[in-house]
């Protein structure tokens, strides 16, 4: 038996550890990575009330609901699109200035 | 204390610990592999939780195919060989204080409006039949089939945007 608050809690710490990388790391693919890891400690949110209504369907002798597990589906499916597009643009980005350190990046301050 | 929570416990010593290493190795290489760790335990967080479909698209798609993507980015750039520049000074210590913060302020709002009773038994072998594999297909493909397709031309466009930025202009620059 595990309280479903124990993985709601390693689920924010989760994502505090990603948005401190986005905020400390200067590397747009670690950013990237950070942002993966966010999207992780929500997933996990998911599962986990997901896991507490199907537990409730069983004991009302309901059908199984599986909307969190698939809702995750869609996310693992949205984060794998948006990898694909924002790598392409890093590379870009490292092609036209030679360089992808996000300070240096300021061509469009006013 | 139960095995369930001692198995609990340490996968999430794991993965927090995968996550703080992703985060503050200094070598790219080194942050991706961590984060294939992560990734895993996460997937294993998943089984935990009776969702064993999840847990394999979690394997396949994130700490397969995403982090081979990423890897193979951080080798074709080779940007590890550049001069590290310069960094805010004040951007760390304020960093650091906005995570605590940030971190303290949502443990206190779980922890305060938890509701009693919600509590997470490990699933016994039932659930990781095909039966519940085959209720989980058959609510994607009837009640979720339109979001479904919206997805796979997401996938599609995506597929289509990530060849057109690289692409390279044809007698151009």
């Amino acid at each position: 038996m595990i309280p479903v608050e124990y993985y709601v809690i390693l689920s924010a710490i989760l994502f505090v550890i990603g948005a401190l990388g986005v905020l400390i790391r200067r590397n747009p693919l670690i950013i990237f990575m950070s942002i993966e890891l966010m999207l992780n400690a929500a997933n996990l949110v998911f599962v986990a009330y997901g896991r507490t209504y199907q537990i409730a369907a069983e004991i009302a002798k309901q059908k199984p609901i599986f909307d969190g597990q698939i809702f995750v589906f869609f996310v693992i499916a949205v984060a794998a699109a948006e990898v694909a597009v924002g790598l392409a643009l890093i590379v870009e980005i490292f092609k036209a200035k030679k360089n992808i350190n996000i300070d240096e990046l300021n061509s469009l301050k006013g | 204390m139960t095995s369930d929570l001692i198995v609990f416990l340490v996968l999430s010593l794991v993965a927090i610990a995968t996550a703080l290493g992703m985060v503050f190795s200094r070598n790219s290489v080194y942050s991706a592999l961590f984060l294939v760790l992560n990734f895993v335990t996460v997937a294993v967080f998943y089984l935990l939780l009776g969702a064993p479909f999840i847990a394999m698209s979690q394997i396949t798609v994130y700490a397969g195919a995403i982090m081979v993507l990423f890897l193979f980015v951080i080798m074709l750039l080779g940007a590890e060989s550049l001069a590290p520049a310069k960094a805010l000074p004040w951007q760390k210590p304020l960093a650091f204080t906005l995570a605590v913060v940030l971190v303290v302020e949502a443990v206190y709002l779980i922890v305060s409006r938890a509701q009693q009773g919600m509590s997470i038994t490990a699933p016994d072998a039932s659930i990781n039949n095909m039966n519940s594999l085959r209720e989980l297909a058959m609510q994607l493909f009837s009640q979720y089939l339109l979001p479904f397709e919206v997805t796979s031309i997401l996938l599609l466009v995506a597929m289509v945007g990530a060849i057109v930025l690289t692409r390279q202009e044809k007698g151009g620059k």
